[in-house]
This record gives structure tokens, C-alpha cells and sequence, in this order.
């Protein structure tokens, strides 16, 4: 074909365009990540023991593995919420007219590009017993948010918050509605619809909203700081446990954390193109 | 292959058309306060106690925070980092996009991989992974630590997908035809990319750019390791909040988030506007 020919053209800018690419791509990612694996299994500290064993042994300190619990309990309640939030207000932008309804679908969108420090700010005001709006009313009924694993859930879940909409949304728009107004018509209910008609048209975009909001939420480290003690067994999440090892010169354990959430991005990844694919297919 | 990780070509909106949508049904309207009232909740009464809380001082008190010497030169320093490393990422990131579409070679497909990985990654980690490469134990004797450059390396690793995942697939949507006709006409391929391919990159360009302007001017937690926090040198907007919740000057913190709030919401009002004017052109 003409075209292809045409755009399979090459000359000399094509190759210096290529080298160029892997070149800036190499040096900002690639190597980089390299010296972060290899610093894993062989630490430049004076008489940090290498491999394999001693990685594994450095993720099995207590207050490592508590990090990475309080991270996976954090994430877990997060996508929950996330998940039933974000189904239940795609499907009201979609199919139901209200006040309100475009101003609202502009208003989801901003959790995501709220600076991390913001959100955790944004919490302990609203929240804290000592300065917060609402922590007096709280603190008297006995609830304390902020310091304590309900305002990190809350910081999690809010930073994710648009992942499942944005996957859901479009998907419901694309489907339309002739479906779901036949199998009403045809006397369903509204939960027989959505759970014959329309969940399986958007299982694959739930899967894949939830897979990055777990990714998302796994990584969160600015909000949940802000709003953590994040002192070592005490609020102290995997993040914050890589800041705290790593300005403490500890850095073989900064590393192996590290290194864990590297390969739980780099898992998440593959998850999503494959997840793409069977959604394709 | 196009896959996302986080898909930066912006929020799928709905669209502004509301024919062929439902009333509200007694369970319907009962979901959608349930909704409102988390959504509130969680976002938009915290958020309003941010502005609340730069408020309570007065406009006098707030000016005053903002055009403190060190706090100024905090704001400057994230806006001129950030505005560099749009204008770096308009341009790289519109060739990588470019090689990722129309050239052909083996490892390919890794590439695009390695496009996603900056958005991953946990923020702590990105700052973490630079360090080990350009750090103080750096094995080509290159340390970042606590300068300017390291803030401008740490932002543009952060905001590397932004322009490359919006421009990606209206290069392979873009009609072959026009190119062809252009050469036939005799263009060199130089004019043809200048006149008929970049026009028509230039929406996404710009929507890439501004959530990466955006993004840059919020981040944080690449920035906590490298940045050495000197006031004046290189403090960042972000962690001048930071510094300020730690001093318990929460009027302070408040003034700086703000600031940050507005160019976010602007970012996004602005992207649903300029997508929704692109979209009725075309």
C-alpha cells in the first residue's frame, strides 16, 4: 500500500529520532530502576549482607511487615469504597437527569489532581479533635479520625477516588440504554437490570478501574503522611517506611521496600494490558 | 498497543447532552444523596476547610503568607520548575509519542511499558529510584541531592506520560490520506509534519501539557528525598505546606493549598471546557 510506504519511509532523521528516544528513556527510567534492583540484592553499606536471603530476611522485621499490613488494610477498605462509590455515581451521570448532574461530573475529577498535601491537609482540618471543623463534635462522641487508620483509609480513598468512575463512564455511555429500557419493559426490576444487563457490560471496566485504584492506593504516601503518626509499629505505612529507613541511613531495608512496591506497579501494569486484551477480544 | 496505566488523556466526562436520561425514581434519589453526602464528606467539606482555614485571617493575612520572602520564593521556584518542564515534555514527549507510533523495531512494545512506569510507581519510590542512580553513592558521580536540577529531574520523570499518552493516539488516528496528498504535492516531509501533522497534534499537546503543568506544580513525594528543603534554593510549594503544618501554622499551610486548589480546579474546568470545544468542532 501507498501509504505505508510512504510512513515506512526511512532516513537518517528516523534513526537519530529512535536513538534519541531510547536514549532520554534509558537514562531517566530504565537505568535508574536497574541500580534500585541492584542496590536490593547488593547494598553499597558496609557489611550489609547481599542475595536473595538477606533481602527476604530485611522484609521480615516487624515493623516491616506491620508497614506493609497497615498499607494493604489501607488500600483494601479504599477500594471498597471506591469501587461501590464509583459504580453507584457513574451509573446516576449516566442514566438519570438532576441539578447539578455536569457540575457534579467536573467535581469528581478533582481528587486527582489535588496535591497529595493538600488532601492531607484538607483532612486534618476538617477533621482533627484539636483544629478541625467537625473534631469536636467527633472527639465528644468518641471518634478519632485523623492520627489513626480511618482518616488514612479516608486519605487513600480520597486520592483514588476518580479511577473506577473514569474507566465506568464512558463504558455506560457507550452501551446506551435500549438494554436496560427492554429488560424493564419486559418487567426486571431495577436490580434484575443492573445485575443481568448492565454489570456484565461493564465488568471488565470495573475490574481495570479497581486494578489501578489498588495501585494507586498501595503507593499513596503525601495524604496518608500528612494525616498518619507515622512513627515506626504506629501508623507507619510501607511509603513512609521507605522515608523514615532512608533519611535514618538504613537504606538496605528502604531498598527491599522499595523494591516491593516496584514489582507490585510493574504486576499492576501487566495486569491492566492484560486485562485490555480480554476486554478487546 | 495504548494502554494506560492512569489514563491522562483526561477525564471520560459525561456528555452535556441529558436527552434519553431518566428521572430520578425514589431509589435512585435515595442512592444519590447517599452519594452527595460521601462525596461531601470526604471531599468537599475538607476541601472547604482548606479555604475556610485561609480565609479565617483575612485577605490581609493571607497576602501576607503568600509574599513572604521565603514563601514567594517557594511559589516562584514551583512555577518556573514546573513551566520548564512542560515546555521539555511538549516537546520529548511528542517525539517519543511520534517514534512510538511510526517507527519500527524490535523492543518496541517494552517501550511503551516503560512509558507507564513513572505513573506506577509510588512517589516515595520515584524519588528513591533517581536517588540510587544520581544520588550521593551515585556509580556515575552524579549527585542531585538538594539542587535545582534534581527537582527538574524528579518533576520530569513524574510527568514523563502525560504528553506521550494524549498525543499517542491521535497520531495513529490521524488520517493517512492528507499526508499523502501533501507529498504528492510535492512538500518534504519537514513541511508536511510542520503543516498537516502538528496542527493536528496541537489539542492534544496542549491537554497533555497542562495536566502535566498541573501535576508538576502538586508534587510531592518524588521531591521529599531530593529536595533538601533549603529555603530560598529548593523549597517547593508542596513541602513549604508541609513545613508549615509541622510548625503548626495552619493559616500558613492553608494559604499555600489555596493557591495549589485554584490551579488544579482551574486545570480541570479549563481541559473540560477547551475538550468540549475541540469535540464540537471536530
Amino acid at each position: 500500500m501507498a501509504e505505508t510506504s510512504l510512513r515506512a519511509r526511512r532516513g537518517p532523521v528516523t534513526y537519530l529520532l529512535r536513538t534519541f528516544v531510547l536514549a532520554y528513556l534509558a537514562v531517566l527510567v530504565v537505568w535508574p530502576l536497574w541500580e534500585v534492583a541492584s542496590r536490593t540484592f547488593a547494598p553499597l553499606e558496609q557489611g550489609a549482607e547481599a542475595g536473595l536471603g538477606a533481602f527476604l530476611e530485611r522484609l521480615q522485621d516487624p515493623s516491616v511487615t506491620y508497614a506493609f499490613g497497615l498499607t494493604a488494610t489501607c488500600a483494601f477498605w479504599a477500594v471498597v469504597i471506591n469501587t461501590v462509590f464509583g459504580v453507584g455515581i457513574s451509573l446516576l451521570l449516566t442514566r438519570y437527569r438532576f441539578p447539578g448532574r455536569r457540575v457534579l461530573s467536573v467535581l469528581v475529577d478533582i481528587p486527582m489532581s489535588v496535591s497529595p498535601v493538600v488532601v492531607g491537609l484538607a483532612l486534618v482540618l476538617a477533621y482533627s479533635s484539636g483544629q478541625g471543623w467537625f473534631g469536636g463534635v467527633l472527639e465528644s462522641a468518641g471518634i478519632f479520625i485523623i492520627g489513626s487508620t480511618p482518616g488514612m483509609i479516608m486519605a487513600t480513598a480520597f486520592v483514588s477516588l476518580p479511577l473506577v468512575i473514569r474507566e465506568v463512564v464512558p463504558v455506560l455511555e457507550e452501551i446506551g440504554t435500549d438494554a436496560e429500557l427492554a429488560a424493564s419493559s419486559l418487567g426486571a426490576n431495577g436490580w434484575q437490570t443492573f445485575r443481568r444487563i448492565t454489570l456484565p457490560s461493564i465488568k471488565w471496566a470495573v475490574v481495570y478501574g479497581v486494578v489501578l485504584s489498588l495501585a494507586r492506593s498501595l503507593g499513596e504516601f503525601g495524604a496518608v503522611k500528612i494525616v498518619s503518626p507515622g512513627a515506626e509499629l504506629r501508623g507507619e505505612t510501607a511509603t513512609i517506611l521507605i522515608q523514615n529507613r532512608y533519611t535514618n541511613f538504613e537504606e538496605p531495608t528502604a531498598y527491599a521496600a522499595a523494591f516491593v512496591l516496584v514489582l507490585a506497579s510493574v504486576l499492576a501494569l501487566v495486569v491492566v494490558s492484560l486485562i485490555r486484551k480480554e476486554d478487546r477480544s | 498497543m495504548t494502554d494506560t496505566l492512569v489514563a491522562p488523556a483526561g477525564p471520560a466526562r459525561t456528555t452535556s447532552r441529558s436527552s434519553g436520561l431518566l428521572r430520578l425514581t425514589p431509589t435512585s434519589g435515595v442512592g444519590l444523596e447517599v452519594a452527595l453526602v460521601w462525596f461531601s464528606v470526604l471531599v468537599l467539606l475538607p476541601l472547604a476547610a482548606v479555604v475556610g482555614a485561609a480565609a479565617a485571617g483575612g485577605w490581609g493575612a493571607f497576602w501576607g503568607t503568600l509574599t513572604d520572602a521565603q514563601t514567594f520564593a517557594a511559589l516562584r521556584l514551583t512555577v518556573v520548575e514546573a513551566a520548564a518542564v512542560t515546555v521539555v515534555n511538549a516537546v520529548i514527549g511528542t517525539v517519543v509519542a511520534w517514534v512510538l507510533v511510526r517507527d519500527q523495531f524490535v523492543g518496541k512494545r517494552v517501550l511503551d511499558v516503560v512509558i507507564d512506569i513513572p505513573f506506577a510507581l509510588p512517589t516515595i519510590v520515584a524519588g528513591l529510584v533517581l536517588l540510587s542512580l544520581y544520588g550521593p553513592e551515585s556509580p556515575v558521580g552524579i549527585d542531585i541531592v538538594n539542587t535545582r536540577q534534581g527537582i527538574f529531574l524528579a518533576l520530569l520523570f513524574v510527568t514523563l506520560p502525560f504528553v506521550v499518552r494524549t498525543v499517542q493516539p491521535v497520531l495513529i488516528e490521524l488520517d493517512a490520506d492528507v499526508e499523502e496528498a501533501a507529498a504528492s504535492l510535492g512538500a518534504s516531509r519537514a513541511t508536511t509534519f510542520r503543516r498537516i501533522i502538528l496542527p493536528s497534534l496541537v489539542p492534544a499537546i496542549t491537554a497533555g501539557s497542562s495536566l502535566g503543568f498541573a501535576r508538576a506544580i502538586s508534587e510531592f513525594g518524588s521531591l521529599v528525598l531530593i529536595s533538601g528543603n533549603t529555603p530560598y534554593r529548593t523549597e517547593v510549594a508542596s513541602l513549604k505546606i508541609l513545613k508549615f503544618i509541622e510548625g503548626d501554622n495552619q493559616a500558613g499551610a492553608a494559604a499555600v493549598a489555596v493557591l495549589l486548589l485554584l490551579v488544579a480546579i482551574v486545570t480541570i474546568v479549563g481541559l473540560d471546557l477547551f475538550s468540549r470545544r475541540v469535540a464540537r468542532r471536530g
